[in-house]
């Protein structure tokens, strides 16, 4: 028969526990009870739910098909209240009694609060569970000042995602500097003036000693009388184990469980693994040592043993993105015989801190940069002898291939550090499994599936090894800003930001891209409606210098003709200009206008000059024209006339940018002379009424467009394009025509979301439509006020060499 | 020339290339993309092994550990620092050459003294 086990705690340490003890065996019948309502889910990413980055669904480690599919019955919502050692039964809070021949404690702990007035008044929060972190979401926004008591790992990320959620939030800490248990103070320093940065108030050394208010909170009090205002308070002051229940099992308890080093309890058939536990003296806050003690606990209870557990040296990763922050072992160089090696750059905000005895790594500090971490922790556990390397210990000598560096890590070095994954365990699970993805990566091997700082270095590796490596099924801008564009859209509109660099340094690498960065410059621009900090660094060089580049390295110049209408006037303008300059080539368009083909760059200056047009953005990823045929002005069968409404159309449109190039047409019939059916947006006219058309295409693939509206006048159906104009504009993903963003999005919706949506909707996309072009403008009119030396070489200030000189050698 | 002492040529005032941008340098037979990445500054020859683009006018990022310019042609990634091509590995020809850079005075300076440079002259 099969002996029971019952598991009290359906948190991370007991459930990895449970997974272990599968491996071995299949000869229990598992009970595992938890008072929280859901399935298990990674606690770690709560502080991602938190700032936005994820949902539940994303967080959650093993769904309830796991439990049915290994027979393990699950309990949840259902609190253990009491044992009965002696009978060996649990009791739990309807009164259920459970028979157990083995049980394990994995109680976990809950949040400290320290001793104050007012903490039970509402507005008032821990941040341990999901249920927590859905009331915060649901009271966070713009508006309200939240304070988070508790500068360490966990009210930081706290503080982060609350002023993502919008909130104006103090951290208020204790100690004299941040994070002060993981940094020294000069490590500390630096996190402040990253979370200052981020537009966080920091106040340390502050004790508070009451939360003020009715029965809702309005402020907090300290010590030395000082009150803050605040209408939500998260107490993130640290943690204590929970190991009351234990007790009444009569099993010795300290703070924590105490367990030996086979995760054994003071009763034989009594475990406990996880943070109720208490090792040697030694209290765990951290998940990669609970899986280091499940592993043993398995081992030990099914009988295979082998395995024991020898306490662990912490290692710590705050999970901000744009704040990278790691600390492992220990810091203290008070001792005897123990130095640091150090480097710091205060205006890049990087301080690592290395701490030796010997010429061992026993401990490390990694603020600004936490890119080493895994060197650094592999020094740490293998206890290297470093002399050797002494010289590049913050340094290390450059890879031989800089693209590829994951090769040169020794196949013994962890990967995931919350999971303790070894490169040579991923290798072996891509080998002996076929991994190809990191959806099964992390089933096979729980890589990545804690913190998930090491997602990009398991990529990477599965890139460089697995044959059949596939990228995710979520679309990511790009491996140096890892988010979907509508999520960046979202945190670019949340977080406030208005440039490129901010983007990346808050949520990417803080270096970009030719992919990420030309599409985030489409974002800022767009969410602030051109009231952003432009940066044509972040631009292809066509941005830059508003011509398109030739296979040469020289440009064309293509102006504005609107509706494809020109004059005399205008074409003599061109002609001389042409001559002037020498051009090659003088094209007339597929969209009836005229390109001037291998102009020298440092000339593009004068030539828009001499002709005195506007830019045709030819180049952009913008509005580039509105075709039109003669219409009713000229054409016998003209029912509309589509040459004035061309022009006031590309007009209204004209200097905005899109997310890929956009081309209209207005035909002034069903004959379609000017296209309007295979047009991003096509306007038709027939016998009084326009029909508006959206999502054609005759390029690589032919899509007839799609009817967004048939309008009686002129005026609507001018507005009708503006609307959808600016939704795509607002929707779209960079480099996506408007031909898949219909298919993407669907025509239906976009008809209810636009022209059929209610006059606020409507009143707004266009009011966002005018302030862009408010702020837009004729970007050839740079020509009088160039940027730095942005279309001429830089002629030399000292002219040493000749090229004769030189060629002589 | 026959020393190969290090020879300094000033080239321009730093606020004539824009943080994070790159600008073509003549400097006799040899033409330079010279970039300001804000902490430093690079440069290397403004051709792109690959069919000779304009390196000058890419946009600079990061690959791996590298710090790259993209060139504007194909996208191949130049490594800043070596002037090998990171991406795609082992498709982008040989080495562009790499200059030393230094900024004294608000001033950028070049040296194609150096040895790698003389051989480009040769
Ligand atoms: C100059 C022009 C050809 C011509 O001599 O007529 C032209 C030239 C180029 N087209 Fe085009 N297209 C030109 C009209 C068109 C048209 C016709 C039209 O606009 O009605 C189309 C089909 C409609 C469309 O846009 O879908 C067209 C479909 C494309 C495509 C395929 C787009 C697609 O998604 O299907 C590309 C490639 C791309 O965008 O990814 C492209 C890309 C290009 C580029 C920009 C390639 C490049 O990245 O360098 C060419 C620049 C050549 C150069 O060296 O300057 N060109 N191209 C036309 C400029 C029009 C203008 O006045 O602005
Ligand atoms: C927001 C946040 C971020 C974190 N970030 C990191 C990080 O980046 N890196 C890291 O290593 N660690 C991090 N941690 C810590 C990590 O989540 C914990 O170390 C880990 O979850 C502990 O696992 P556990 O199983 O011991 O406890 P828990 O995961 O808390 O599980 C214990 C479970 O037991 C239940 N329970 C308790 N008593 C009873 C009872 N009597 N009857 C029934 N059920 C009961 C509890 O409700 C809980 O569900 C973070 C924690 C939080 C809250
Ligand atoms: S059809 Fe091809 S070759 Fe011709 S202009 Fe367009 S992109 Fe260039
Ligand atoms: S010329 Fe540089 S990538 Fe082709």
């Amino acid at each position: 028969m099969k002996k029971r086990l019952v598991v009290i705690g359906n948190g991370m340490a007991g459930v990895a526990c449970v997974e272990q003890i599968l491996k071995h065996t299949q000869n229990f019948d598992i009970t595992i009870f938890g008072d929280e309502t859901h399935v298990n889910y990674n606690r770690i990413m709560l502080s991602s739910v938190l700032a936005g980055e994820k949902e539940f669904d994303d967080i959650v480690l093993n769904g309830i098909d796991w439990y049915r599919q290994n027979d393990i019955t699950p309990r949840l919502g259902l609190r253990i209240e009491s044992i009965d050692s002696v009978a060996k039964t649990v009791t739990d809070v309807d009164g259920g009694v459970t028979p157990y021949d083995k049980l394990i404690f994995a109680t976990g702990s809950s949040a400290f609060i320290p001793p104050m007035e007012g903490v039970k008044k509402s507005g008032v929060f821990v941040f341990r569970t999901y249920d927590d972190t859905r009331q915060l979401l649901e009271l966070s926004g713009p508006g309200i000042k939240a304070v988070v008591i508790g500068g360490g790992l966990l009210g930081l990320e706290a503080a982060r995602g609350l002023q993502v959620q919008g909130c104006d939030v103090t951290v208020v800490h204790l100690g004299d500097t941040l994070m002060d248990r993981q940094l020294d103070p000069a490590g500390g320093g630096y996190l402040r003036a990253k979370m200052e940065a981020m537009g966080m108030q920091v106040l340390c050394g502050r004790s508070t000693e009451a939360l003020l208010g009715g029965s809702h909170v309005e402020g907090i009090r300290f010590k030395d009388g000082e009150v803050i205002e605040a209408n939500l308070v998260v107490i993130a002051a640290g943690i204590k184990p929970n190991s009351a229940l234990a007790k009444t099992a009569g099993v010795s308890v300290n703070r924590g469980i105490i367990v030996n080093d086979l995760m054994e309890t003071s009763d034989p058939d009594i475990y406990a693994v996880g943070e109720c536990t208490e090792h040697n003296g030694q209290l765990f806050g951290l998940v990669a040592p609970l899986w280091e003690q499940g592993k043993v606990l398995a081992a030990a209870i099914t009988g295979v043993g082998g395995l024991s557990f020898n306490g662990s040296s912490p290692a710590a990763k705050l999970k901000i993105m744009g704040v990278e922050v790691f600390s492992a072992g220990n810091f203290d160089c008070s001792r005897p015989g123990v130095e640091a090696v150090k480097y710091e750059d205060s205006s890049l905000g990087i301080y690592k801190k290395l701490v030796l005895k010997d010429g061992h790594l026993e401990g490390v500090i990694l603020v600004g940069d936490a890119s080493d971490d895994h060197r650094y922790m592999d020094w740490l556990r293998t206890n290297k002898d470093l002399t050797s390397q002494r010289r590049h210990l913050l340094t290390p000598p450059p890879a031989e291939d800089a693209g590829g560096d994951v090769a040169a890590i020794p196949e013994s070095e962890t990967i995931c550090g919350c999971m303790g994954v070894t490169k040579g365990d991923i290798i072996h699970a891509i080998h002996t499994h076929g991994v190809c993805n990191i959806a099964q990566l992390k089933d096979k091997t729980r890589a990545s599936t804690g913190c998930g700082s090491c997602t990009n270095m398991c990529k990477s590796l599965l890139r460089a090894v697995a044959p059949e490596f596939e990228e995710d099924k979520v679309k990511v801008l790009c491996d140096c800003v890892p988010f979907p564009q509508d999520k960046i859209r979202e945190m670019i509109q949340s977080q406030r930001l208005k440039s490129v660099q901010e983007v990346l340094d808050i949520y990417g690498n803080g270096r970009g891209c030719e992919v990420c960065k030309p599409a985030i410059s489409y974002l800022v621009d767009v969410v602030w409606c051109g009231d952003h900090e432009e940066d044509r660094s972040a631009r292809f060089i066509n941005d830059r210098v508003h011509a398109n580049i030739q296979k040469d390295g020289t440009f064309s110049v293509v102006p504005r003709m609107r509706g494809g209408v020109t004059t005399p006037a205008e074409l003599r303008k061109i002609a001389d200009v042409a001559d002037k300059y020498n051009v090659p080539l003088v094209k007339v368009t597929g969209s009836q206008r005229i390109d001037l083909l291998g102009v020298k760059k440092e000339d593009l200056p004068k030539m828009w000059e001499d002709l005195g047009m506007p830019s045709g953005q030819a180049y952009a990823k913008g509005l580039r024209m509105v075709k039109t045929c003669v219409g009713d002005e000229y054409c016998r069968f003209g029912t509309q006339s589509a040459l004035s409404t061309g022009i006031e159309l590309e007009r209204r449109l004209e200097n905005l940018y899109t997310p890929h190039k956009t081309k209209l047409a207005v035909v002034g019939c069903p004959r379609n002379c000017a296209e309007a059916t295979v047009k991003d947006i096509g306007l038709i006219g027939q016998e009084g009424s326009w029909q508006v058309v959206v999502g054609g295409a005759a390029g690589k693939g032919v899509r007839k467009a799609d009817l967004l509206i048939t309008v009686e006048t002129t005026e609507l159906a001018l507005e009708a394009a503006e609307v959808f104009f600016q939704y795509y504009r607002e929707n779209g993903h960079y480099l996506e025509r408007s031909y898949d963003f219909v298919e993407r999005i669907g025509i239906e919706k976009i008809r209810r979301e636009t022209v059929y949506s209610t006059d606020d909707v409507r009143a707004g996309l266009l009011d966002r439509l005018r302030k862009s072009k408010d702020r837009s403008s004729d970007a050839w009119l740079e020509r009088n006020n160039p940027r730095a030396t942005q279309f001429v070489q830089i002629e030399p200030m000292q002219m040493q060499y000749q090229g004769e000189e030189l060629a002589a050698k | 020339m026959n020393t190969l002492t290090e020879q300094w040529i000033q080239i321009t005032p730093t606020s004539e290339v824009p943080l994070r941008e790159g600008r073509e340098v003549k400097l006799g037979s040899i033409n330079i993309a010279l970039f300001n990445l804000g902490d430093r500054w690079m440069a290397l020859e403004n051709r792109c092994p690959h069919g000779h683009g304009p390196l000058a006018d890419g946009i600079v990022g990061g690959y791996g550990t590298a710090t790259t310019v993209t060139c504007p042609m194909h996208s191949r990634r130049i490594c800043l620092d070596s002037g090998a091509v990171v991406k795609p590995l082992g498709q982008g020809g040989p080495c562009v050459r790499t200059f030393p850079v230094k900024v004294e005075d608000g001033i950028v300076m070049l040296d194609i003294q150096d040895s790698k440079a003389r051989e480009v002259a040769a």
